[in-house]
């Protein structure tokens, strides 16, 4: 009997929240096959699997894992961390600073390097955890901070020495091959390593969520805070963890941005990933005011955007362009999932029914 | 009979979802009269106000100003009309000038369309000296002065607008005595000029000062409309609690056995418990197994006093004991952990997680006590749903629909059933009866003596005073933020504990 009611639940939610981020996805796949053919070709070039999909699946990675922070952040707090982009860009610097410019070995091991630059990104999401959580500043103004401060502390810690002296700002190249491999190919695997890196984040939040209370305190924090309270959560704590969690994020993001283009690139890693973070969660059917989310929903959103991004370069949108085309297909989106536009659609279809005559 | 009527409200319907708030409620108004509209929290004097100002738009009912039908759809087409309204708090903008306050959004222009600033002050000051208030420099800024004097400016602005109906809520809570005296003056100088005014009041000292007439209102519904002199409080009290005087003589206030209580050792004993603006300092001891009501009226401290207990507004001074141990209360979850529950006064703002399941709701308190890693077992958490939905009868489609469909008194069922899962020793029950139906009050009741019957302590507030003599052992009656008086046993009867509440002179 639970079991049964267990399913029942679980298609209610797909009915109510996936239903349309599937079939958004879907739509955007299906036209893609119209206007290019081989959009589902997938076939193995130099030993690695080569194809739009495989493309789109690995570019998403980092977007994906950004909008599950993201996702945290929205159901417990009621608003977004706008400064992911810049925390990643940070976490990238740092991690190519520490490991060095040299041919022959890195400067220090490239484990610890991460982790050290993971551990300076949950720091940054602490620091915004702190202004929301506990100062009550809003969301947005808070993040705002790093989203600004953020590139800047990037660009100081990308500093080379050129004539002798310490000069910021550059990019900074990490010469040993073996770096490639976590934005790239692990030797002999023919599946890009950020989709192993996205799919393990993903499944282990997941289950963090699943077995523990955090979920159900996150959505009752985010629904109601004060009943929150009286029942003994401290949400003070509970938004504050979300800030933290979407800083490793933002930080794990920023590892693998530097490790495809071997580089610390300041201004460019995460370059207004923050908004697509938010638009992934928003297209996954989830609310940005706080409350129920769904983790698959954000993922779903997250490639559906790739999807989009992909598809456009497939049909020949240069890079300038594509944030025009891009935007048409967000307003369709988000426009097809508003309840307004389910109102009018139902008023209308009342209109009809009853004939001309009530129409005004 | 009817000559002077500038406003009446004629079967006014009004519904929230799941609760009606207004039915068929009539309400007339007269020129030049100090209008009372009294009742509990609850009882639909902010909606009355709310439907008539069209904050809110009423579901049936008409509504005549002056003899002819308008309906409002905003506060600004209400103030066109005729009525306005001056709030508790005063919403206006307290940093700029007075005369800028006054003449908001309809400067006087000159002739270049640019504010004639020489004229708007000299126009203020009249406005001023019509509500009595001189020696004002209206280009000084709003917040230079005091809360009273804004408040007049408030109602000064008003007035200007050619009003016809004023209405004031809670005018007087944030002033002091003199202020109070200041604004009646204003009040009796308006009634003159023929305007009515509407007073919205929990103080009955005023309203037994100024007022002409009374409307009280309980539940959404008239009770009725009475001339002041022909009400004396104790009865106003008993209209808006919910009961006829004529009832009073004739009533028995149930047998209660002498109170065993007593020698059981004290579960609960605060000493000098307050909180600066609710509560003054209090002594209560409440004994293992025993049932204790708190009473009085709105504001007089009745659920403060309960919060502070459980750590839900903590207490400035003052030490708690609890079960013997003295108990330091910073955060709800300690009160919980030491085993006490609280169902709050105001379900949806305090209680509801409107978007989570039945299930969800009913076993979260037991969750948050258990600890965030520790999660309840899915298993586990079906079982206990489904034990108390059907050990409270509580009537939903399944223990996964989202608790916001289930209907008030369901909701209500809910949280007091998440209490009951955390098996707490001393439960906390803040007007668990408010706006849900007759049945589900009378069950709930029952609960309560059910529960304290083995052996659980409960603290019940309602406003409702049948409800609290067929449930309390003992009845502590507060006023202004203290004690004023304990009942018990035969002492529990209704004319003694509206005496009580009302305090003074009879």
């Amino acid at each position: 009997m639970i079991n049964i009611r267990s399913t029942v639940s679980f298609k209610e939610i797909v009915r109510k929240q996936l239903f349309l981020p599937i079939f958004a996805l879907c739509l955007m796949l299906v036209i893609n096959v119209l206007i290019t053919p081989s959009f589902f070709k997938i076939s193995i070039q130099n030993g690695v699997l080569y194809g739009y999909t495989i493309d789109i699946i690995n570019r998403a990675s980092e977007l994906v894992i950004l909008a599950i922070g993201m996702t945290l952040v929205a159901a417990s707090s009621r608003g977004a961390d706008i400064s992911v982009g810049a925390v990643s860009a940070v976490a990238a610097a740092i991690c190519v600073r520490l490991l060095g410019s040299s041919y022959e070995n890195y400067a220090i091991s490239p484990i610890l390097a991460i982790i050290i630059c993971l551990l300076v990104a949950l720091l940054c999401g602490a620091f915004n955890g702190f202004l929301v959580a506990r100062l009550r500043i809003q969301a947005m103004v808070a993040t705002l901070i790093l989203f600004t401060a953020g590139r800047g502390i990037a660009q100081l810690i990308s500093a080379r020495e050129i004539n002798g002296k310490m000069v910021s700002g550059q990019i900074l190249y990490v010469r040993m091959e073996s770096f490639k491999s976590i934005g790239g190919f692990l030797p002999g695997v023919v599946i890009p390593t950020p989709v192993f890196i996205a799919a393990a984040f993903v499944i282990i939040t997941w289950l963090v969520l699943k077995k523990t209370a955090l979920g159900m305190y996150i959505q009752t924090v985010g629904i109601n805070p004060k009943a929150g309270r009286l029942v003994g959560i401290n949400s003070v704590l509970v938004i504050f963890f979300c800030f933290v969690f979407c800083g490793l994020c933002s930080g794990l993001a920023g590892v693998i941005a530097a490790s495809r283009i071997y580089s610390s690139d300041a201004n460019n890693i995460g370059l207004n990933m923050e908004l697509d973070a938010i638009l992934a969660v928003a297209l996954g059917g989830n609310s940005l005011s706080g409350g129920k989310f769904s983790l698959i929903g954000s993922v779903i959103g997250a490639i559906t955007i790739q999807a989009l991004t992909t598809s456009l370069y497939a049909m020949g949108v240069t890079a300038d362009q594509l944030p025009v085309y891009k935007a048409i297909a967000v307003i369709l989106i988000v426009a097809i999932q508003s309840d307004e536009l389910k109102k009018w659609r139902a008023v209308y279809r009342l209109h009809k029914q009853t004939g001309s005559g009530v129409a005004k | 009979m009817d000559s002077g009527v500038v406003l009446s409200m004629t079967k006014i319907n009004m519904t929230f979802p799941g609760v009606k708030a207004l039915s068929d409620v009539d309400f007339v108004l007269k020129r030049g009269e100090i209008h009372a509209l009294m009742g509990e929290n609850g009882a639909g004097k902010s909606t009355l106000i709310k439907v008539l100002t069209g904050v809110y738009s009423m579901d049936s009912g008409t509504i005549q100003l002056d003899g002819h039908t308008i309906i409002n759809h905003s506060p600004e087409e209400a103030q066109k009309e005729g009525i306005s309204t001056v709030y508790q708090e005063v919403n206006l903008c307290p940093n700029i000038s007075v005369a800028e306050n006054i003449f908001i959004g309809r400067h006087p222009l000159n002739k270049i369309r640019a504010i004639n600033w020489k004229k708007m002050n000299k126009r203020a000051v009249e406005v001023l000296a019509t509500v009595g208030l001189e020696n004002i420099d209206v280009t000084k800024t709003l917040g230079d002065y005091s809360v009273a004097i804004q408040q007049m400016v408030a109602i000064a602005r008003a007035v200007d607008f050619n009003c016809k109906v004023l209405i004031l809520d809670e005018p007087t809570s944030s002033l002091d005595e003199y202020e109070v005296e200041k604004l009646f003056a204003v009040m009796r100088q308006l009634k003159q000029q023929g305007v009515a005014i509407i007073f919205v009041t929990h103080f009955l000292e005023q309203v037994y000062e100024i007022c002409d007439v009374i409307t009280v209102l309980r539940n959404g519904e008239l009770v009725g409309r009475y001339a002041i002199k022909d009400l004396p409080r104790v009865q106003l009290i008993a209209k808006m609690l919910g009961h006829e005087f004529d009832d009073l003589s004739t009533f028995h206030a149930p047998e209660y056995e002498e109170s065993t209580h007593t020698g059981n050792a004290d579960i609960v004993h605060a000493v000098g418990l307050s909180h600066t603006g609710t509560i003054k300092p209090f002594d209560i001891k409440i004994h293992k197994g025993e049932v204790i009501g708190l009473t009085g009226l709105l504001g007089s401290g009745r659920s403060e006093l309960a919060r502070a207990i459980y750590g839900a507004d903590s207490p400035d001074k003052g030490d708690l004991y609890f079960k013997g141990d003295q108990l330091k209360v910073h955060e709800p979850i300690d009160a919980m952990k030491a085993g006490m529950g609280f169902l709050p006064e105001d379900r949806k703002e305090e209680s509801i997680v409107s978007d989570l399941s039945v299930r969800e709701n009913l076993i979260i308190a037991l969750q948050a006590k258990t600890g965030v890693f520790k999660l309840l077992p899915l298993q586990k958490q079906n079982e206990l749903a489904d034990k108390f939905i059907k050990a409270l009868n509580i009537k939903t489609p399944s223990p996964e629909t989202l608790i916001k469909q289930l209907s008030g008194g369901n909701q209500q069922k809910v949280i007091i059933g998440r209490w009951l899962i955390t098996n707490p020793d001393f439960l906390i029950l803040d007007e668990p009866t408010r706006g849900i139906d007759v049945g589900t009050k009378t069950e709930i009741q029952k609960l309560v003596l059910k529960l304290a019957g083995n052996g659980m302590t409960i603290m019940f507030i309602s406003s409702e005073i049948d409800e609290m003599l067929r449930t309390v052992n003992r009845l502590c009656v507060l006023r202004e933020g203290t004690k004023v008086g304990e009942l018990k046993n035969e002492g529990l009867d209704r004319v003694r504990v509206m005496a009580a509440i009302a305090g003074g002179k009879l």
